[in-house]
């Protein structure tokens, strides 16, 4: 088996890099590929609580690489997939405590035994992206519709390129449909127009998204959930499958809501 | 239906979103390109003391853009000549 490398990268933060990790994460796994995510935020570990996986760190990647411990055992096995692990960042250290060469190391191992290695990037150009980008097979750059996000994204879209790690592909997160639809948030085509790169996917802005963080349950596990269901999508398309984007302007009132209660899915 | 609301509201500004948009196209040539606002400016005033040299021009005339065009960023100088019946003597 020769798995693949996906980073998740913004240039922005707090756009959504480390939910669509783990959710993206959550629906390969669930769809039954084998599936690893490492934290590569290290001093700002957010993963393993997005995961809900907080309570069983022992070991982290920085313990791997210093040969603390074996790679083995810094890998947590979520509590609901059997298939999906996460290896955490650690702590209380810095990102110089990572060099790219040491994440090639790691991600070639782990190619032998997985299907996807899911990169979660810190926010930033610096060490911490740089770590993330240098074993990348795949690309994937978060954005919200936002001109600060926007713009970040596209410089991350040239240091991709100039790494030759491109041509990466898009998600549009946190998009609000009926503020589009006002003319007062960019729509996915004005994103597109400006960075003319490949569109991955398309998330709603969801309030089950903070809920899911609350508890630590990935929304892409939730069979009901808007963002959800977009994020299935995602992986779908990454794992290669032709998948229709979702119709956004379907309003989640009363009726679509008993629509769902009946027909579950989008 | 955007533009009838528009009009109910007494909105006579253009969507938010186009702003953003026009913004976020302008601001990222010159991220592309390397070249802010204040180059331009540099570029701008140096031409214009070249130019000057040669050719009587119309200084507060001159524009010196950054333009992209499908995949090429290219630098387009208007620079209007004043008119003059004769040369003048320095």
């Amino acid at each position: 088996m020769s798995g693949t490398v996906i980073t998740v990268t913004s240039g922005k933060g707090g756009v959504g890099k480390t939910t669509t990790t783990a959710n993206i994460a959550a629906a390969l796994a669930a769809d039954g590929a084998k599936v690893v995510c490492i934290d590569a935020d290290i001093g700002l570990r957010n993963l393993d609580v997005v995961l809900g996986l907080e309570n069983r760190i022992v070991y982290d990647i920085v313990h791997v690489v210093e040969g603390a411990a074996k790679l083995k055992q810094a890998m947590i096995r979520d509590k609901r997939l059997p298939h999906l692990f996460l290896i955490p960042a650690a702590q209380t250290r810095d990102k110089s405590a990572v060099a790219p060469s040491d994440m090639i190391r790691i991600c070639d191992e782990l190619r032998a035994e997985f299907d996807y290695i899911m990169l979660d990037s810190p926010a930033g150009i610096e060490r911490g992206f740089r770590n993330a980008l240098a074993p990348s097979n795949r690309v994937v750059i978060v954005t919200n519709p936002e001109v600060s996000a926007v713009r970040d994204a596209d410089r991350i879209i040239g240091l991709v390129e100039s790494e030759q790690k491109g041509p990466p592909s898009l998600i549009i997160n946190r998009i609000k449909p009926e503020m589009v639809k006002r003319g007062d948030m960019l729509s996915i085509d004005d994103v597109l127009d400006v960075l003319a790169i490949d569109l991955i996917g398309v998330v709603p802005e969801d309030e089950q998204i903070v809920i899911g963080s609350n508890r630590g349950n990935p929304v892409a596990l939730d069979e009901k959930s808007r963002s959800g269901q977009a994020f299935r999508n995602i992986a779908r398309r990454i794992k290669g499958e032709q998948v229709p984007f979702m119709d956004l302007d379907k309003q989640d009132g009363f009726f679509s809501r008993l629509g769902k209660l009946i027909r579950p899915g989008g | 239906m955007t533009n009838f609301f528009r009009r109910l509201t007494g909105r006579s500004q253009p969507p938010s979103k186009d702003v953003a948009r026009d913004r976020l196209k302008l601001v990222l040539i010159h991220d592309r390109t390397d070249v802010s606002p204040a180059i331009i400016e540099n570029i701008k005033d140096e031409i214009i003391t070249v130019i000057s040299k040669h050719v009587d021009i119309d200084r507060d005339g001159v524009e010196i853009k950054l333009q992209q065009e499908d995949n090429e960023n290219r630098l387009v100088a208007d620079i209007p000549i004043l008119k003059s019946p004769r040369r003048r003597a320095r």
